[in-house]
């Protein structure tokens, strides 16, 4: 049994350094396939008559004019007449042709009528809707002592809306048949181990029928988990037509219907004594994640552990398509709603927000001490102690603030398979049925193994994004780069073991006293005693080595819980409205870094996000029509290059975060950046924006209300 | 996109014989970065569509002492950027098309298509027409009406998306229009209107005339600035703009012209703002006294009450720019 841990830090070949994705060159020269671009012999196109009402229902519905085109080979009735549709763009019917414009013909050859129902979009006001009920109650401490003990005390509201996952490539698939019952799906999917079991259960085939492949993600963001009716409807008209069929969303459906990250709003009352420490806290918050209410709620007050609280949340039903998770679900929301409640708490107290949160750092947890440690470097880099100023000081139209929020996230390694392969020829590969996000997961896999075997890069191979290969879980909720690295090294471990029996007799010594140490197998601390890895491994025989590896499984490879620091430096035009990012500045903890790049990558990646739904996004739901309004990639809007100021990225490493083990690190770096940004902005110009996105209506309103002008 | 005959004549003449007298059933294709969005979202579904890409004459950028700029529609946009003529003489014409920044729609994207191009209101986008009704009903001023119009609005509320109208106008600009009749001339400033009956369009060409020429009188003595107010660099129209051309006498405003662009259905001519401007020397105060003029009478909506405040600094800092005395 090997022993089951990473490498020493002064062993390390790969881990830790600064790789290159390896699928970079692939991508950027368009050779990458992902699953939009697959293209089957005699494949057809599908389209979907869409419910351009919000809430309506279907009183008329005649397909036989599509039916009989030339060039349609289904038609697929999703939704028939009596059916009450619940949001906008919902599927009606979904047609397969024999190219796009047919299809399109067809679609609009279907007759439809409805009849109109009310409909309610606008959450803000939820006295006005029709349907709402608590999801959340609790009480810890005695909050109202707390309330009437505290020394300085807030009330504030803040609001956060809802957003969509804007996924670059959208939501859909190629499927094909191989006779009656065998299903090939090109997907674009966070979950290829575990598609093919929707797929199955649906169509009625055994599971092992269905295979998913996904070489390739043009990005999900949590909202690619499922197989999806439009999938199931692509796989039925496939085999209908015994024809390969792609189907993937319009860019209006993409927006409206395939991703929606639920609003927050929130009434706070916060209160600390005068030296800053936080004794109270009580919010009723509300918000909605469309026709399923809000899918949980924020988890308030957010990493501040305030001793005597009250928190109520409130579920809201709109006619909208059901929230799915993004990227950290419900964090950012609670982050911003807690660290602007906090910000503005720290300016009543006249104390610097810095100060301010280090002295409430002991309510931050275990891991407070890193808090701290983060707090001071995320400071150091963006130069607070030397520019912060109290709020709304400044001079001229153009006001310059700094703001602060921390985070935290679990991370914690899903479950994974890994099969490693070794070749007489030394080469060596792994297999996982994992998929790469566009995160580097594949990256780090190839680092892992080559670490294990004391191989370059170039000598392993990866193969992942296939339900063929042993399962792993689906990447969400930071859960993968801690799942398939651990249970790539317990698999290369054990292959490796294997390597060591074959070679112990010819080295003169038992298998357990051998070790890999520049690219050799030797004999433990006897350089003169190896073998070169091609040497050792042409005593493997003529069959290969195969061994796998699991998590979980022995030994500490993964931990979980994480937390980072982002600072925001603003310049907000007093005249305008209009805010501009200057810089940010994220630190980040994750534990054990396999690829410092491809980390650094994740949080740049995070921050743009961030910046993006901090100053842009929101879905935008007309309160006439019932509508999502902008549905497209023009008012939908999103930052470019010069939207977002100088990023700077700061990843925490050393003994105290390689002991931990792997971490994963998708979600939390996203969650800070809105609030921080905000808080940027309340210093610029002295008055708080209660709303994200800071668009300039948004911003000369709360001027208006008073602030620096 | 539904399918629709293509046409591709190389004359003037015969581009506006391929047209049809009845709107939407044809449509001119130039860079088509807008048509072609239009089509796809079949906000219009023309039966043919006329390419005048290749027809003769309707190009190119050149500068008479006497009359001035001639520009063809057909002009991209990054060109007029890069001509020197516009650079030294037209700064708002320059500033106006670094507003547009889309490398793809400058790249393909033409001076008469930037004229020309349908509103950006996202309810004429979802179909519901330029006057935007639902149920009989006008949709805006109960609706999401944040980037719509705050002058002259009513019944129609979208803005005027062009971003080199304002300026345009704002210098004298005259655009020769050719239809089956023959050609004539307008003013630029009178070539917009705000419809009030769904069958009308956004301006005067008739649905088988093209624009020709466009013609930009001598700047001499004059100076110009564009200003846009934008929450985005990337590509994405103004919130508001403005365009100022100040005949000067010394440091004093001998005439000036000031257009505000993406707060009213038309380009907004503000002659009050102009007027306040006449015989003053520009100071901070005077082109704020401008900003005040030029939104006197405007009539906010529900949620575009800033647009307001946009606009008036807007002027403002067009005025200033153009003299030098930018403050931001």
């Amino acid at each position: 049994m090997p022993e089951y841990n990473w490498p020493e830090p002064s062993k390390r070949r790969h881990i830790g350094k600064r790789t290159s994705r390896l699928d970079g060159p692939d991508k950027t020269t368009g050779h990458a396939t992902y699953s939009y671009d697959v293209n089957r012999p005699g494949m057809l196109f599908a389209k979907i008559l869409t419910c351009p009402h919000a809430h309506a229902k279907i009183t008329k519905l005649d397909v036989s004019a599509a039916k009989s085109m030339a060039g349609v080979k289904s038609v697929r009735i999703t939704q028939d007449v009596g059916t009450e549709i619940q949001w906008e763009l919902d599927e009606i019917v979904a047609v397969a042709a024999t190219s796009e414009e047919v299809a399109d013909d067809a679609i609009r050859a279907i007759q439809i009528e409805y009849e109109l129902l009310p409909h309610f979009v606008t959450e803000e006001h939820k006295d006005k809707a029709p349907s709402s009920e608590v999801a959340k109650e609790e009480s810890t401490g005695d909050p109202d002592a707390a309330a009437a003990a505290a020394e300085v005390k807030i009330k504030g509201f803040y609001g956060i809306p809802a957003i969509s996952h804007c996924c670059m490539e959208p939501h859909g698939q190629v499927c094909e048949w191989e006779g009656q019952d065998q299903l090939t799906a090109w997907c674009s999917t966070q979950a290829v181990s575990g598609l093919p079991g929707q797929f199955a259960d649906k169509l009625e085939i055994p599971t092992s029928n269905v295979r998913v492949i996904t070489p390739y993600m043009g990005g999900g963001f949590g909202s690619k988990f499922s197989a999806d009716r439009w999938g199931i409807d692509c796989a039925e008209m496939a085999k209908e037509a015994q024809a390969p069929v792609k189907l993937f969303l319009e860019r209006n459906a993409e927006l409206a219907v395939a991703g929606d990250r639920p609003s927050a709003y929130a009434k706070i009352e916060v209160g600390a004594k005068k030296d800053g420490t936080l004794t109270y806290w009580s919010s009723e918050s509300w918000g909605s994640g469309g026709i399923a209410g809000s899918r949980g709620s924020p988890p308030l007050p957010y990493v501040v552990e305030v001793p005597n609280r009250r928190q109520k949340h409130i579920s809201v039903v709109t006619n909208s398509a059901t929230a799915r998770a993004w990227r950290a679900p419900n964090h950012p929301q609670a982050c911003f709603l807690t660290m602007s409640a906090l910000e503005d708490l720290a300016a009543a107290l006249k104390m610097e927000p810095l100060d301010f949160f280090l002295k409430n750092v002991g309510l931050m947890g275990e891991r407070s001490d890193i808090y701290e440690s983060e707090l001071q470097k995320c400071a150091d880099l963006i130069g607070w102690k030397q520019r912060w100023h109290p709020r709304g000081e400044g001079k001229g139209p153009i006001k310059q603030g700094l703001g602060l929020a921390l985070h935290t996230w679990g991370g914690r390694a899903h479950n994974s398979n890994c099969e490693v392969t070794v070749y007489p020829d030394g080469n060596v590969e792994a297999k996982l049925g994992s998929q790469d996000l566009g995160t580097g997961t594949k990256t780090v896999i190839a680092m892992v193994l080559a670490e294990t075997f004391g191989l370059g890069l170039d000598d392993v191979k990866v193969h992942i994004g296939d339900s063929r290969y042993p399962a792993s879980g689906g990447s969400g909720g930071s859960t993968t780069v801690g799942g398939v690295s651990s249970s790539t090294r317990r698999a290369a471990l054990n292959a490796l073991a294997q390597v060591f029996e074959k070679v112990a007799p010819g080295l003169d010594a038992a298998a357990d006293q051998l070790e890999i140490e520049n690219g050799a197998i030797q004999v433990k601390g006897t350089p003169d005693r190896s073998l070169s890895w091609r040497k050792a491994a042409a005593r493997i025989g003529p069959t290969p080595i195969t061994a796998s590896g699991k998590n979980p499984g022995p030994g500490k490879l993964n931990d979980s819980g994480v937390g980072g620091v982002q600072m925001a430096d603003v310049s907000v035009d007093v005249e305008t409205g209009v805010v501009k990012i200057n810089q940010l500045v994220a630190v980040q903890d994750c534990g054990l870094i396999i690829d410092l790049k491809t980390a650094e990558s994740q949080v740049y990646g995070a921050l743009i996000m961030g910046a993006s739904y901090a100053l842009m996004e929101e879905k935008i739901l007309d309160p006439v029509s019932g509508r999502m309004l902008n549905a497209d990639m023009e008012f939908y809007k999103l930052p470019g290059i010069g939207d977002v100021g100088k990023l700077e990225v700061h990843m925490m490493t050393g003994e105290r975060h390689d002991k931990r083990g792997v971490i994963g690190l998708g979600e939390p770096p996203v969650i800070s950046t809105g609030a921080a940004i905000s808080n940027a902005v309340a210093n610029a110009i002295g008055v708080r924006v209660p709303y994200l996105p800071l668009t300039p209506d948004r911003v000369l309103d709360a001027l208006a209300k008073g602030g620096a002008a | 996109m539904r399918a629709f005959e293509y046409a591709s004549p190389e004359t003037r003449e015969d581009a506006v014989k391929l047209l049809s007298s009845k709107a939407g059933e044809t449509a001119v294709l130039a860079g088509g970065t807008d048509l072609l969005s239009l089509m796809k979202d079949e906000v219009v579904t023309p039966a043919r569509v006329v390419n005048i890409k290749s027809v003769e004459g309707l190009g190119g950028i050149s500068y008479d002492a006497g009359s001035g700029l001639r520009i063809g529609p057909l002009l991209k946009l990054d060109d007029l950027e890069a001509d020197s003529r516009v650079r030294s003489d037209y700064p708002s014409l320059q500033q106006a098309v670094d507003g547009v920044r889309s490398p793809q729609i400058r790249t393909m994207g033409t001076v008469g298509g930037d004229l020309c191009q349908r509103p950006r209101c996202w309810y004429y986008r979802h179909g519901f027409g330029l006057l935007a009704k639902w149920q009989g009903k006008a949709m805006v001023p109960d609706g999401d009406n944040r980037y719509h119009a705050i002058l002259g609005a009513g019944p129609a509320y979208f803005v005027n998306p062009s971003s080199l109208a304002p300026a345009l106008i704002a210098l004298g600009a005259r655009v020769n229009i050719l239809g089956p009749k023959g050609s004539r001339t307008v003013d630029l400033a009178s070539f917009y209107r705000a419809p009030s009956r769904e069958e009308e369009s956004e301006n005067v060409l008739a649905a088988d005339e093209i624009v020709t020429d466009i013609l930009v009188p001598t700047a001499a003595g004059r100076k110009s600035a564009t200003y846009e107010v934008r929450e985005k660099e990337a590509l994405d129209w103004p919130l508001a703009a403005a365009a100022v051309s100040l005949q000067m006498s010394g440091s004093t405003v001998k005439e000036a012209r000031v257009v505000l662009g993406h707060v009213a259905p038309t380009p907004w001519i503000s002659k009050s703002a102009g007027q306040a401007l006449k015989g003053k020397t520009v100071s901070p105060e005077t082109a704020m006294q401008a900003g005040e003029a030029a939104i006197a009478g405007a009539t906010p909506l529900s949620r575009n009450r800033y647009k307001i405040q946009l606009a008036r600094v807007a002027v403002k800092r067009a005025v200033l720019r153009a003299t030098g005395m930018e403050e931001v």
